[in-house]
């Protein structure tokens, strides 16, 4: 019964460890200055908390005798998912035009996009 | 003990939630909000697991996959709205 719980408490301190990394990601999100390194702070920090957290919970719940399909299916989803999706917003927004912070040296993508940009206008 | 870890790891997972809002709200361009929102539910996502192991209840887990699928869903046509005006592109006929 002790071991039992102290998986349980491991599992616990899991899910904690997962909280502050989502803490941190979202400290990332209030201070940096543009949407570029916003998003390289909030992708990777976000997924790795919920990752930790939703591991935390699987561990929790097999040590009470219960193994979900449902729950593995969540992490690997939201595994799968969550750089996917930033990678479309930040797309998304440099097609766009939003402008790069002011501490930022150079943009090779610019080029390229306006490149792109005449060639399908003259098509 | 458990229980005192997952209130702290909850009170965290608030300020979190709280930070992105801020973010949803003073966010100067739509793909900030965007961003924001897709956070917001990653967060959401995960409170509702700390909860599920602090009442000690396995029924929760479909709504985690939910969020999560829905939350997908909803950051790639948001995205795609604003890259390209239209969410769903007709076939051009002929």
């Amino acid at each position: 019964m002790s071991g039992n719980n102290q998986i349980e408490l491991i599992a616990v301190l899991l899910i904690f460890v997962g909280t502050i990394f989502s803490f941190l990601s979202a400290i990332g999100l209030i201070r940096l200055p543009d949407i570029y390194t916003r998003a390289h702070a909030l992708s990777k920090g976000s997924t790795m908390g919920v990752l930790f957290i939703l591991g935390g919970t699987f561990l929790f719940f097999i040590m009470e005798g219960y193994f979900s399909i449902r729950l593995f299916l969540g992490i690997f989803f939201v595994f799968l998912t969550a750089p996917v999706s930033a990678h479309v917003i930040i797309r998304a927004a440099h097609r766009s035009n939003v402008e790069l912070a002011k501490q930022s040296v150079r943009d090779d993508l610019k080029e390229v996009r306006e490149k792109d940009l005449y060639e399908s206008r003259t098509d | 003990m458990i229980q005192t870890i997952l209130i702290y790891s909850l009170v965290f997972l608030s300020f979190a939630i709280f930070a992105t809002i801020y973010r949803l709200i003073k966010g100067p361009t739509a793909p900030d909000r965007v961003q924001a929102l897709d956070a917001l539910g990653i967060n959401l996502l995960s409170g509702v697991a700390i909860f599920s192991v602090l009442l000690r209840s396995t029924g929760f887990f479909e709504v985690i996959l939910l969020i999560g699928i829905l939350s997908f869903i909803g950051t790639i046509a948001f995205a795609r709205y604003i890259e390209r005006g239209v969410v769903i592109e007709r076939k051009q006929s002929d």
